[in-house]
């Protein structure tokens, strides 16, 4: 469904995407896990084309989501959510409520996006991904400013949609969300794909990444104690 | 709906207004009058006002900046600058078309200097930087041509062109700057569309299918068009762009597209209350002549400008 087939990008001469091979299909809830710079949001980029050399997909398949979505105008949520339909020109005021009742903000519909909570001002922009009724939905850390209870919120609906035969591909910092909600984690490096198997197999390799220790439990335990002394 | 019924139905008003109010007071005039002095005046204050509103309601969306307007970002003062050069050089009067055609030559340089530089991202704040320094570049290339003015007559010509006004336009300069500003907001009506796509950003956008370049060339053509040959025609009109979209978005919306049909009557409005303003003066106040246009309009906007700076302070 979405593929790349040995992609390499390069930011003023210094790479950041080498040789990646990746491909998702129809089901699948792809975490892109790695440290800051390792490249995941280039890669997203260049899964949805919006890199050179990078092919794009049909705007109406594909619905995209970039770290910290805003929109410039204070629209209302239900304005937000029409956007989404704007690669079939159309105001399918089922879709668009359909979209706004899946993301919980429907009771917040007529208010604008700049007097809503954080919270609600993320769903409203997720809103406007589901709208487009996409099969596959990119999203740039769609939780990452956002508390715990809200984040499982939102990762629980991206689980249901990829239940339900979707593709959902998304950067995720919180290595045990991934582990928890995801089916396959992508562990990214210095441009280039270190891990990419099932949320439990691909975990010593992210640990290792992000310089954490896996307890007895498999979980991700930060190793403070060894950052401290280092520094 | 209703709003645009009403802005054009004041548009309306102000026309039949601005056609019977004239230096002897109101009254329906002569035909000659009528026809050679209030009807140009009219249609030029509704073409160039309008051309006006639509582009600063297209700046704003495609910039994504409430502050963008075609005179601060320095679009006005590059078609000014462009309009000057042929005055100086004595092309106007030995071919007339080469007024508007030097005015709409700087207005696309102006333009594509600033889409460029929207086009590597810039933070809103920069953009107006950006602007502002065009804007100054404009200005000091203006002072230069008039401190080289030939004679006194060409001085105070083009300094009284600065300063912006319609009166004693005739039909051939509707003729002249009719065409390319109706093509121009006609570029620009078809915008809506891709400025709300425009809203989420330009990545975002381009993954809704949207052509983020074509849209801003579509952009650059229209406001190049309507604010040139406005430019060379009225000479030096600011504000109008940006206040008229400030003004109308809290009864049409925030939609950058919804916006942009209301801005462009809104602006034919606005120029035309202005202008009545300007022409009812002489008659309500001691003054020796009318106030020029660009002068009532700078008047009215720049507090204008400090009101929105300050919503749009974070």
């Amino acid at each position: 469904m979405i593929a790349l087939n040995g992609f390499s990008a390069s930011l003023g001469g210094h790479a950041v995407l080498a040789d990646i091979r990746f491909s998702a299909g129809p089901g699948e809830f792809v975490a892109i896990c790695g440290p800051n710079g390792a490249g995941k949001t280039t890669f997203l980029r260049a899964l949805a084309g919006l890199l050179p050399g990078s092919r794009r997909p049909d705007p109406r398949e594909m619905a995209y989501v970039e770290q910290g979505a805003r929109c410039a105008w204070n629209l209302t949520i239900s304005e937000v959510a029409a956007l989404g339909r704007l690669p079939y020109g159309d105001m399918n005021a089922a879709a668009i409520t359909r979209a706004l009742d899946s993301c919980g903000v429907r009771h917040l519909a007529e208010r604008r996006i700049g007097e809503v909570s954080g919270g609600q001002a993320r769903r409203a922009m997720l809103a406007r991904a589901f709208a487009t009724s996409p099969k596959a939905l990119l999203l740039d850390e769609p939780v990452a400013d956002l508390d715990p209870h809200a984040a499982h919120e939102i990762l629980h609906l991206l689980a249901s949609f990829a239940k339900a035969g979707g593709l959902v591909i998304a950067v995720l910092h919180a290595v045990d969300l991934a582990a928890a909600y995801a089916t396959r984690m992508v562990v990214m490096a210095e441009g280039r794909i270190m891990a990419d198997d099932a949320p439990l197999a691909a975990l010593p390799a992210a640990a290792k990444c992000f310089g954490l220790e896996l307890g007895e439990d498999r979980s991700p335990r930060l190793l403070y104690s060894r950052h401290l002394g280092e520094h | 709906m209703r709003a645009g019924l009403l802005l054009w139905a004041s548009v309306a008003g102000l026309a039949i207004a601005s056609l019977l109010v004239g230096g002897a007071g109101f009254g329906i005039p002569d035909w000659l009058i009528l026809w050679d002095i209030r009807v140009p005046r009219t249609a030029l204050a509704i073409l160039v006002g309008g051309g006006l509103g639509i582009s600063g309601a297209v700046l704003q969306g495609a910039l994504r900046n409430p502050l963008a307007d075609p005179g601060l970002l320095g679009i006005g003062g590059c078609a000014a600058f462009g309009a000057i050069l042929v005055f100086y050089w004595g092309i106007s009067a030995l071919f007339a078309p080469a007024l508007p055609a030097g005015a709409m030559i700087g207005a696309a340089l102006g333009c594509a200097t600033l889409m460029a530089f929207a086009g590597q991202a810039l933070s809103g704040p920069s953009l107006i930087l950006a602007g502002i320094a065009l804007s100054a570049f404009a200005s000091a290339f203006i002072a230069l041509a008039l401190s080289l003015a030939p004679n006194p007559f060409a001085l105070a010509e083009i300094t009284f062109w600065l300063m912006g006004g319609l009166e004693d336009r005739s039909l051939s300069h509707l003729a002249l700057a009719a065409p390319p500003i109706l093509l121009g907001c006609a570029i620009l009506l078809r915008l809506g569309r891709r400025l709300d796509a425009l809203s989420l950003g330009e990545s975002t956008a381009a993954t809704l299918g949207l052509d983020v370049s074509r849209t801003l060339l579509l952009c650059c053509a229209g406001v190049t068009l309507a604010v040139g040959a406005g430019a060379a025609v009225a000479g030096g009109i600011g504000f109008v762009g940006l206040v008229v979209p400030h003004l109308l978005r809290p009864l049409v919306g925030q939609r950058p597209g919804a916006v942009l049909a209301p801005s462009l009557a809104g602006g034919a409005a606005l120029l035309l209350g202005a202008d009545l303003l300007a022409r009812l003066a002489p008659l309500l106040l001691p003054l020796g002549s009318e106030p020029r246009l660009g002068v009532l309009t700078a008047l009215l906007g720049a507090p204008f400008l400090v009101r929105i700076a300050r919503q749009v302070a974070p």
